[in-house]
């Protein structure tokens, strides 16, 4: 057998885990791996980012809508922290990801050599699982156990530490396929006691209520949700990151949870007889005060993660597994029902919330531009099936609470770790992760600002991302607790903006700006059909507010639906 | 006024031997703000397992949290967290002393016998003396001592432990797992 390089066998082992795209920034550490990427080009894609932290948020946008692994690599030292960021978001958000990073060769480690950092030690406890490669001889076990370990149960981040002598290091490559690790058990054996204990208590319940997380997406469990929702006649309403797991207009579909979520599915947690949490985390975001949290209601909790059980609310009942699994052995033992009543009974929290917010976000006929319009009417223009994309702040709120969703795996968005500069990488990782598909990015101008530099990726590789800036000139979300919290003191929130026109046109991306309402539609419709990328920026009302709104430790059942 | 519910629980964690892990284990404490009281880390039973015994103050909430975090480290292979009562307990203590002292005053000879102590080298300068039991008997045994003026030096061990169940977790869990790997290789 012929000896190749670990470099090589990296290159051999990632074609064999079926990678074709790798988001990254070459630096000296890395440069023999660079070197055998360059004999690959044709299979596996390396889109040159301008900074590190674009490639990881990248791969996660790649990774959230294809449902496969991202991919990410990059240098030692400062290219390695400048992917800390995006590795602690894909944690908190379970998003499959293997990051590459050069290290200084075994020899220099621990004398503080050029670029040497203690990557493992820094991304240890917000990965899921971090090594160190130090021989050549290790590669392909340890790329094989990295994608394993990343896709498996719940997804995570993986951060492989690749030292130079073992990308330089002489090896007889043979691909190896971890399928088993003795200490882990990503696919727990689903326990039918539970899911007996699980159809008895919705048959015996008149007010269920489904709580719906990432999880079914994760688990591609969207149609075993749809036939236990349809069978037993069941409402529900979902996370930020569960929005696209159920089409925004299925009857049963109630909409959004939590701070910034919707009236109805708020105050109905706090008066249904029995809650059912699938795949989701009781994030503090979607519970408010838990003193008071579904306190009426039995709890049943389904997730792949049992670290995940009884870890910030107490529950009556756990169900273990992959929720593709467990929702249809459930579904086989629920009996078909009729909750006609406890249904209706939503409607009228909605057409409250219709009435003081809605219809005023989407139909204003006076005054300056609203997210919540141009937002919807993107969505509407795309055919409510394009991707959405966002970055953080009162963009990502509104553009949650106004896309509407008819296909699966269609939101990017950063939940857990609320990352402004998200968006505009991970909407160039989308458009590799779905080819097919419209990419809208909604995006602040402080967030745009963060990663702007990633223009150059798109001018590059002319990814089609709609980039959508909702500009009030403000970090609007701050300016907003700001407003309710601190008696108006906008602290450092107004901001000096550039001129993004003229940014856009720099990088060769076609933009345009719109202030006036009745040049929106022509507008959007423009952008839609502009082959490739494109800037609209859209001069928005400077202090608006998103709304309803649960102020932050308030009871969930108790969301203002003004500013008085 | 709050009930204090936090009591002393002692973890015991089994992993496969790989370097960093201690690290990790040692974190998912701190995070959540609970103090490591002690800590002992040795080779198991089981070839290839190693076994970390942690003890710290919290709630039985909080203890089932830092158990289920710590299992779902890739290389841990279990955690269980336990109280004193179904546990066999042990520490291990040396003191150096000093045998002019010691010559002076008769009592500290009889408190090292009364509290079953060993005497184990003696010369001119110092003596040393281990003592093994649990936490309480060796800290009264540290304080009289001290008020004697003839500590030079001291040392306690972490605690070790065995579980006083029928059970043992591991064996069961390594075979649970054994069988499906074997199932997976048959696929
Ligand atoms: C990296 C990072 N820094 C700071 C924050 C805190 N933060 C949350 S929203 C926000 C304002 C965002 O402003 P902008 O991007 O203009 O969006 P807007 O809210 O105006 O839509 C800030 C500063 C954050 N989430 N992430
Ligand atoms: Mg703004």
């Amino acid at each position: 057998m012929e000896k190749i390089t670990g470099a090589e066998a990296l290159m051999r082992a990632l074609e064999h885990e079926g990678v074709d795209v790798l988001f990254g920034y070459p630096g000296g550490s890395i440069m023999p791996t660079y070197d055998a990427l360059y004999d690959h080009k044709k299979t596996l894609n390396h889109i040159l980012v301008r900074h590190e932290q674009g490639a990881v948020h990248a791969a996660q946008g790649y990774a959230r809508v294809s449902g496969k692994v991202g991919c990410a690599i990059v240098t030692s030292g400062p290219g390695a922290t400048n992917t800390v960021t995006g590795i602690a978001d894909a944690m908190i958000d379970s998003t499959p990801m293997v990051v590459i990073c050069g290290q200084v060769g075994v020899a220099m480690l621990g004398t503080d050599a050029f670029q040497e950092v203690d990557v493992v030690g820094i991304t240890s406890p917000i990965s899921k699982w971090s090594y160190q490669i130090r021989r050549a001889e290790d590669v392909a076990w340890a790329v094989s156990r990295a994608f394993y370990i990343a896709k498996s149960g719940r997804p995570g981040p993986v951060v492989l530490d690749f030292a130079k002598n073992a990308q330089t290091g002489m090896v007889n490559y043979e691909p190896a396929d971890v399928d088993f690790i003795r200490s882990y058990d990503p696919e727990p054996d689903v326990n039918m006691a539970d899911i007996e204990r699980a159809a008895k208590l919705i048959n015996a319940s008149v007010k269920p209520f489904v709580l719906v997380g990432q999880g079914v997406e994760l688990g591609n469990a969207q149609e075993e949700l749809k036939t236990l929702l349809e069978k037993a006649d069941i409402p529900c309403g979902t996370t930020f990151l569960g929005l696209s797991a159920i089409a925004s207009d299925h009857r049963l579909n109630m909409g959004i949870l939590g701070m910034h979520g919707n009236l109805g599915p708020n105050v109905m947690t706090n008066q249904c007889d029995l809650l059912i949490a699938i795949g989701m985390r009781f994030d503090d975001r979607v519970t408010g005060n838990l003193a008071t949290y579904a306190k009426q209601a039995k709890i049943i909790h389904f997730d792949i993660d049992p670290a995940e059980f009884n870890k910030n609310v107490s529950v009556d009942l756990t169900v273990l597994g992959n929720c593709k699994t467990t929702l249809a052995a459930v579904t086989k033992l629920v009996d078909t029902a009729k909750h006609t009543a406890w249904i209706e009974g939503f409607k009228p929290y909605a057409e409250k919330e219709y009435n003081k917010v809605i219809d005023r976000a989407l139909h204003p006929t006076e005054g300056p531009l609203l997210m919540g319009e141009v937002i919807r009417k993107v969505s509407e223009a795309a055919n409510n099936e394009g991707i959405l994309v966002t970055d953080v702040g009162q963009n990502q709120l509104m553009a949650c609470r106004y896309f509407k969703f008819t296909k699966h795996r269609s939101v990017v968005t950063s939940g857990g770790l609320g990352t402004m500069g998200y968006g505009l990488p991970a909407a160039i990782g989308a458009t590799f992760g779905a080819p097919d598909r419209t990419v809208c990015l909604f995006v602040g101008d402080g967030g745009l600002q963060m990663t702007i530099q990633e223009l150059g990726t798109i001018m590059e590789q002319g990814a089609p991302v709609k980039i959508i800036l909702l500009n009030n000139n403000y970090l609007g979300n701050v300016r907003q607790w700001q407003e309710m919290f601190f008696a108006h003191r906008y602290s450092f929130t107004p901001m000096l903006n550039p001129d993004y026109e003229l940014i856009a046109k720099g990088y060769g991306i076609p933009a345009k700006t719109v202030i006036e309402r009745q040049d929106l539609d022509a507008a959007i419709a423009e952008m839609l059909a502009t082959p490739g990328p494109y800037l609209l920026q859209c001069a928005i009302k400077e202090e608006d507010n998103v709304l309803p709104m649960t102020p932050p430790g308030a009871n969930i059942d108790e969301m203002l639906l003004e500013i008085k | 006024m709050e009930q204090d519910t936090t009591k002393l629980y002692t973890f015991l964690i089994y992993s496969e031997n790989v370097p960093g892990l201690l690290s990790q284990i040692t974190a998912v404490f701190t995070r959540r703000q609970v103090n490591i009281e002690s800590l002992n880390v040795c080779a198991s039973s089981t070839p290839g397992a190693h076994k970390y015994t942690v003890t710290a103050n919290c709630d039985e909430r909080m203890a089932r949290i830092l158990t289920a975090q710590i299992e779902k480290r890739i290389e841990v292979l279990q955690a269980h967290y336990y109280t004193d009562d179904q546990l066999f307990i042990n520490e291990t203590a040396l003191f150096k002393l000093s045998t002019p002292v010691m010559l002076k005053n008769p009592d500290v000879g009889r408190l090292i016998r009364f509290h079953n102590a060993r005497i184990i080298e003696v010369n001119s300068t110092y003596a040393v003396v281990e003592i093994t039991g649990i936490t309480n008997d060796i800290l009264s045994l540290f304080d009289a001592l001290k008020s004697m003026d003839c500590v030079l030096q001291f040392v306690r061990s972490g605690r070790i432990c065995i579980t006083k169940s029928r059970v043992e977790h591991l064996d069961e869990y390594l075979a649970v797992r054994e069988a499906k790997r074997n199932a997976l290789l048959k696929n």
